[in-house]
């Protein structure tokens, strides 16, 4: 797929408090000012430090600074760190050209019915343009530990091809951001990403 | 966090607003920086203090906001730059001080940072800090863009010096938490020398650090305000972009002036609408707006929280010759835009069409359809404490503890993470939450009730952090006057909530150097209040203990429940106490009785209910393995399992 080339490019990140979302917009918009783009990265997150529904706003443009707002509708990419949370977003910000990276992992909300995993995953292929569906806690799990998965998923929209950056462009980022031997797990889970994305 | 203090000039960064403030006030050669923790604004101290030591500047976590602003005054007079920061509730425990400190002027540049929390996303009001400026006689400036934040936070020690008076910077979640470029600038680099002893210009055996003379001083003040005017008139974080002749004129500040110019580029009305962005807010720069505003004869003021740009432009209006132009307002008075809550494109994109009668679709109607049509339920996430979190525990204590005492005892809450109790995070035990200290305040005021007949126990509850800063005078008073409540502290060993502050309990200073231990065991023991200390996982003593001490009446008496903050815990130490899992011959499910207790009421997000199961199970993933929830389980099919 080609990179989209939409000014101010849209993109809004969602996830449940603890899945660390604020550090994938923050790696990403680091990347993003490197090669001379204004970026602004709004982040909402409810009273809980964990478990409640956490969204990154993303606005790049080579023009000018944007709020920290995607307007409603008005997404361009979507990533999905969580499957609930990815369909949420996709019902306020999503359109008929929305691409969507998603992760298929629920995480339960307290105290309430969880939806069908099957069902949800459908409806985020419904209202997406393109879909690609990355098992990041899964592989995240297999590398070691669940704290990989959004680093994974980084990789994976990297390997997505749809956003006007690469590889190169990220590993400076991540080998400022982490100190050595976290580097090397971390670039791994990274590289993990953007093979699972390649595949398609 | 890090990279405030890189010195290469011209660089560009991305920072959060309060990150960009911070920077700007490296780059103002500040040799002094106070705060209390509060969002929006706890970034600017975080970041501060993490380079104090490298850049030689003192930082401190002060008790309160009045403190820090006094300490920062106490910088100032002596001849060194100060800033303290605070959220909007913080402006109200230091506008004592401030109001005082207005009527005398200051020594080195004095700077006040207010961060405002439009919608009370974390607060317990949305309260407006520029009327504040304005009632106090205080110099206001507010960014729009994180190059202002930093920009102007220099500026306003330069300002600050030149007026003789403290300066205040407004700044909204949306700046001071949204993050942009930021191209830096100059470090200073020459040394600071603190002399206290400047002569008062009128009664030179005073000091000039003393508001005596008030009257006097006011008028003094009132010209420094018109000084400031006259300064403002040619500032450039005033300006106007748009056509000579507009249809609508939009008047703004702050983030607004990002959602304002995103309208009128969404509605392609650049060469029809005119916006004036205004950064200097009080004293407002007189003819710069009045020459403004002849571009339209219609007015859209777009702020955030109280209409308070529309009041001071319309109070200009007023005060203009009978016979000049009287343009149309459009605002919050009008309704055009919603009176309450934080503002964002949609909302001005809106008025804007509705004004100029145009139409806007955001996305495909079609695709809306489809979107509000999906057959999926998403459950909202109602704010839950984390997994692991000690306050459950307590709440879950004294939710049985007060149903054991069977006197309707209730409980007063205050601010902190614990204020979630009033919800089903806490069983909805938190049944008053006002502010900073409140929760024994109010309590030494129910507890002086018996006269009139009320039989009910009163519970306050409070943090560590909370304690310090607000929550002594209140106990104190409750000793004076023989008030008869229980407080529970809930001693989690950090300011969690803003993101584990130091305090003065914590035996570590803001730039992590060793501190005073102010313990309060002693300190409450040393005001004669019996005082027994518990384990809130430890959930039949905790239960035990708070009842027993409940039922004791008489004066106050205080209840520690103490357990580190588990997210302070597991950044220090990764492993998890126990392995938790679910018995699955011993989970009867729904043939329990329980009603699902554990998942539906309990409600740590690392227990969910397996539709397909019928039963209960541990979401690995997410459980720390503290291990109360196997108390909880009436059929004991919770397990814990040492590691």
């Amino acid at each position: 797929m080609d990179a989209i080339t939409r000014d101010p490019l849209n993109l809004v990140i969602a996830g449940v408090g603890g899945q660390g979302n604020v550090l994938i917009s923050l790696l990403l918009g680091q990347a993003f000012i490197a090669e001379g783009y204004l970026v602004t990265i709004g982040e909402t997150y409810g009273a809980s430090q964990r478990a409640g529904s956490v969204m990154s706003h993303m606005r790049i443009s080579r023009e000018t600074q944007y709020s920290p707002f995607v307007p409603l509708g008005r997404a361009d990419v979507v990533l999905g760190m969580e499957p609930v949370e990815t369909l949420r977003i996709l019902q306020q910000f999503g359109n008929p050209d929305v691409v969507t990276i998603a992760n298929p992992r629920l995480v339960y909300a307290a105290g309430s019915e969880p939806p069908d995993r099957d069902e949800v995953i459908a409806a985020i292929r419904k209202l997406s343009a393109k879909l690609w569906l990355v098992n990041a806690t899964d592989e995240a799990v297999s590398l070691g530990d669940p704290i990989f998965t959004n680093v994974i998923l980084l990789g994976a929209l990297i390997g997505s091809e749809i956003l006007p950056l690469d590889r190169k462009s990220l590993e400076p980022v991540l080998k400022e951001r982490f100190p050595w031997e976290k580097f090397e797990t971390n670039w791994k889970a990274f590289n993990r990403g953007v093979e699972l994305a390649s595949q398609g | 966090m890090a990279g405030i203090d890189v010195d290469v000039p011209g660089a560009t960064r991305l920072f959060i607003g309060n990150e960009a403030i911070a920077r700007g006030a490296l780059e103002a050669g500040i040799g002094f920086a106070a705060a209390y923790p509060g969002t929006p604004s706890t970034e600017i101290m975080e970041s501060l203090a993490a380079v104090a030591e490298k850049r030689n500047f003192y930082a401190e976590w002060s008790v309160n906001e009045k403190v820090a602003l006094e300490a920062a005054a106490g910088a100032s007079f002596a001849g060194i730059r100060a800033i303290a920061s605070m959220k909007q509730n913080g402006i109200n425990v230091a506008s004592d001080f401030l109001s005082n400190l207005v009527m005398s002027g200051i020594g080195a540049g004095l700077v006040v940072v207010a961060c405002d929390d439009p919608s009370a996303i974390s607060s317990s009001n949305e309260q407006d800090t520029r009327p504040i400026a304005k009632w106090l006689d205080i110099p206001l400036l507010e960014p729009a863009t994180f190059q202002e934040a930093k920009d102007m936070t220099r500026w306003a020690f330069d300002l600050a010096e030149e007026l003789d008076t403290v300066c205040m910077l407004r700044s909204v979640t949306r700046i001071a938490h949204a993050r942009g470029n930021v191209v830096l600038g100059e470090l200073p680099r020459k040394e600071q020398k603190a002399h206290f002893g400047e002569a008062c210009p009128v009664t030179p055996t005073l000091t000039k650090f003393i508001p005596y003379l008030s009257y006097w001083k006011h008028r003094q003040l009132h010209q420094k305000l018109e000084r400031a005017r006259e300064i403002f008139e040619s500032s450039p974080f005033n300006w106007y972009r748009g056509p000579d002749k507009a249809e609508l004129l939009i008047i703004t500040c702050g983030s607004c002036w990002l959602y304002s110019w995103e309208a009128v580029k969404s509605l392609g009305v650049e060469d029809r609408v005119g916006i004036l962005k205004l950064g200097t807010l009080w004293p407002l720069p007189r003819k710069f707006i009045i020459g403004h505003l002849n571009h339209s004869s219609r007015i859209l003021v777009v702020e955030e929280i109280d209409p308070f740009l529309e009041g001071c432009v319309k109070e200009l209006v007023a005060d203009l010759p009978p016979d000049s132009p009287r343009p149309v307002f459009y605002g919050k008075r009008s309704g055009h835009i919603d009176a309450c809550g934080e503002l964002n494109p949609d909302i001005v994109i809106n008025a804007v069409a509705g004004i100029m009668g145009l139409s806007y679709q955001p996305r495909d109607p079609a695709y809306s359809r489809e979107a509000e049509q999906v057959p999926v339920f998403t459950p909202m996430r109602i704010p839950a404490f984390c997994p692991g979190c000690p306050h459950r525990a307590a709440f879950w204590a004294i939710k049985n503890a007060l149903r054991l005492d069977g006197r309707g005892g209730f409980v007063t809450g205050d601010i902190g993470c614990y204020s979630m109790a009033m919800g089903p995070a806490g069983f909805f035990q938190v049944r008053t939450m006002y502010c900073m200290g409140a929760a024994v305040g109010v309590a030494t005021g129910l507890g002086e009730l018996t006269r009139f007949g009320l039989d009910q126990p009163v519970v306050a509850v409070c943090g560590d952090s909370t304690f310090f800063h607000a929550t002594i005078p209140a106990l104190i008073n409750g000793v004076y006057n023989h008030s008869n409540f229980t407080l529970v502290i809930l001693d989690n060993s950090a300011t969690a909530m803003t993101g584990f502050q130091p305090h003065p309990g914590t035996g570590v200073t803001a730039t992590g150097e060793p501190a005073g231990v102010v313990d309060m065991d002693t300190l409450c023991r040393s005001l004669g209040v019996p005082v027994e200390v518990c384990d809130p996982f430890d959930l039949e003593d905790a239960t035990a203990t708070l009842l027993r001490v409940i039922a004791a009446d008489g004066g106050p008496r205080v209840v520690i429940m103490r357990r580190q903050c588990e997210l302070v815990r597991e950044k220090r130490k990764k492993e998890r106490p126990y392995e938790m899992y679910v018995d699955l011959d011993r989970c009867i499910g729904e043939a329990c009785g329980c009603d699902r207790l554990c998942t539906r009421v309990f409600g740590c997000p690392g227990l969910v209910w397996d539709r397909k199961a019928g039963k209960a199970m541990i979401d690995e993933t997410i459980c720390v393995g503290c291990g109360v929830c196997a108390d909880i389980c009436p059929q004991g099919a919770i397990i814990r399992k040492e590691t």
